[in-house]
């Protein structure tokens, strides 16, 4: 297994351009630290994003995984490239030829994908641990250690949508045109909502068929946190509302993009022993 | 002797395209094998086959004795096929270790190899600067990181120029020398002359001829001869059996044989009959002409 990751780690480090990303990555998700500097002070108006409570326990767990999941898509280059180009520099031929199996070749590429899931997951942990301890109201073990599953579920939709990234790079060769792949997949999700919506269900049978397309599902591990913010729910208060959402993660939705990652493996798996190089 | 590959009845389609058929063959330990035929031939698909990065259609191949899978095989094995693929970004050494990681082989002799392939200056320059010539070179390095129980090259002078063709074939030779058994495809006759023992002549997929070089036509070579008395010498050739056809061109007369016979043997045989020679050599037919005769033979 060390040796499938050595190898991997070899054809990236050296490759200047997605060493620049990984770095970029981790030092961005490192950065959210800095929105705790984020304070106006305008005269009368003093604003203070540490004190909204955004760095609570527990709610620093969801606020931070949602918030760097949308850096996942630095990542998400680095990986639809590290796959084609594998076809554009005809390398994986050679990598066959000296003797790598095509299983091993798919899951060198796999445990990359996890690892940086994993990474990525400590890395939110430490730097919500620190902060929270910093700014949290409650710094009470039980309360620290309490909805961790955010942390498990951002792993599960980081695990899952580089698979997606990897799959689309075999399936498509380019890296140019996998990430737009990519892209069109996501208008394509949002039409088939549309779709649907219209012509078919109604709001909450729509939701419930499009948990069931990947990137639908991915987005769903982890709901929007800011409506859970103080602030917000006495804004909506204000106005004679009533914010009714359930922000928790399902386990059937674990479950969902877990299926889709294995799907996603395994075509690549398949698509690479029958293609003929 | 023991074997190192054995191919049994394999097929390759390509749609509607047969590029290997029915093709059978083994390679022995210690010899240096050719695999010829016109480009298209199905040389490179086989190899691909046995490299694992083309799927057959039908029948098997198995590498040593058959105990082992074709990847843990592979990593006895050292291939080049068509063009030399690293990774551009990486220096000489980088990817060479990357390769020692992939064979699971420790990564001390890449200096050694780098050395025998005459790039161990540019050792540390990016895979990409390379020209074609040197890439080449670093694919055969590569191939050799493992000291192979066979060295697998599919046409490594294409593309070559002819300072850069020398080189290879010198390694190539060195290689031989040492023992390692070779597999070498190649539309080149030439080439397969200089170094190979032994031949696989392919055409459109289909097996011709395998074996020795020298086997391949049951031929006893030709004589060229040329001499003062032309007519009497081109009279007494005819009359005996020993010799076939018989033609005169430029004043150069070519004799083929049809049994053995030496040059003293006919030298003195003429001189007996008052015939001086003033040029008599005694040759074996070129691979080409003989591929020819092979390959006109089967269409015919």
């Amino acid at each position: 297994m060390f040796r499938l990751l050595h190898i991997e780690f070899i054809k990236l480090w050296n490759n200047r351009a997605s060493r620049v990303l990984i770095l970029s990555y981790f030092i961005l998700l490192t950065s959210i630290a800095l929105v705790a500097a984020i304070k106006f002070d305008i005269g009368p108006i003093q604003f203070h994003l540490a004190d909204q409570g955004i760095f609570n326990f527990p709610y620093i767990w969801h606020f931070n995984t949602f918030i760097t999941g949308i850096f996942k898509l630095f990542l998400a280059i680095v990986i639809v490239s590290m796959m084609s180009n594998e076809y554009s520099n005809k390398t994986i031929k050679q990598n066959l030829i000296d003797g790598l199996s095509k299983k091993e070749f798919i899951l060198s590429k796999f445990l990359t994908v996890v690892s940086f899931a994993l990474i990525s997951t400590l890395f939110v942990f430490v730097v919500s641990l620190i902060l929270g301890m910093g700014y949290s109201d409650y710094t009470e073990i039980s309360i620290i250690f309490s909805d961790l599953e955010f942390l498990a579920a951002y792993f599960v939709k980081l695990v899952g949508f580089f698979s997606f990234c990897l799959f689309l790079g075999i399936l498509v060769k380019r890296s140019a045109f996998a990430l737009g792949f990519l892209i069109l997949w996501q208008v394509f999700e949002a039409f088939v909502r549309g779709m649907i919506r219209w012509k078919l269900f109604d709001a909450e049978t729509t939701d419930t068929i499009m948990g069931y397309f990947p990137l639908n599902a991915m987005w769903n591990l982890l709901k929007e946190p800011f409506s859970r913010l103080n602030a917000v729910q006495s804004a909506v208060k204000q106005m004679g509302e009533q914010l009714n959402l359930n922000y928790h993660v399902h386990w059937y939705e674990i479950l969902i993009v877990l299926g889709w990652t294995a799907i996603f493996i395994f075509s690549s798996y398949a698509l690479l022993k029958k293609r003929d190089l | 002797m023991s074997s190192i590959l054995t191919v049994d009845h394999l097929t390759k389609r390509f749609g509607y395209l047969t590029a290997v058929k029915d093709l059978s063959f083994s390679i022995e330990k210690g010899n240096v094998y050719g695999i010829l035929g016109p480009n298209g031939s199905g040389k490179s698909t086989t190899l691909g086959i046995v490299l694992n990065v083309v799927n057959k259609t039908s029948g098997s191949f198995h590498w040593f004795d058959g105990h082992t899978s074709t990847h843990d095989a592979l990593k006895k094995v050292g291939a080049i096929i068509e063009r030399p693929n690293f990774y551009p970004y990486m220096t000489a050494v980088q990817n060479l270790k990357l390769v020692c990681k992939i064979k699971e082989v420790s990564p001390e002799k890449i200096d050694e190899k780098l050395e025998l392939v005459g790039l161990l200056e540019r050792k540390h320059s990016k895979f990409k600067t390379y020209s074609l010539g040197m890439k080449q070179r670093l694919a055969i390095a590569s191939a050799l990181l493992n000291d192979p129980e066979i060295l697998i090259l599919d046409e490594p002078t294409n593309g070559l120029d002819p300072q850069g063709i020398h080189q290879i074939r010198e390694i190539i030779k060195k290689v031989a020398a040492q023992g390692t058994t070779i597999l070498l495809a190649s539309h080149l006759l030439d080439e397969v002359e200089k170094v190979c023992s032994h031949v696989i002549i392919l055409r459109k997929g289909e097996k011709l001829y395998s074996g020795r070089v020298d086997g391949m036509l049951a031929s006893y070579g030709y004589f060229e001869l040329k001499a003062e008395k032309m007519e009497s010498l081109k009279k007494f050739l005819k009359s005996d059996p020993k010799f076939g056809s018989i033609t005169v061109e430029n004043g150069l007369l070519t004799a083929y044989l049809n049994e053995e016979m030496d040059a003293t043997e006919l030298n003195t045989l003429l001189f007996a009959q008052g015939i001086t020679l003033s040029h008599l050599v005694k040759r074996k037919e070129s691979l080409e002409k003989q591929f020819l005769t092979l390959t006109k033979n089967q269409t015919h």
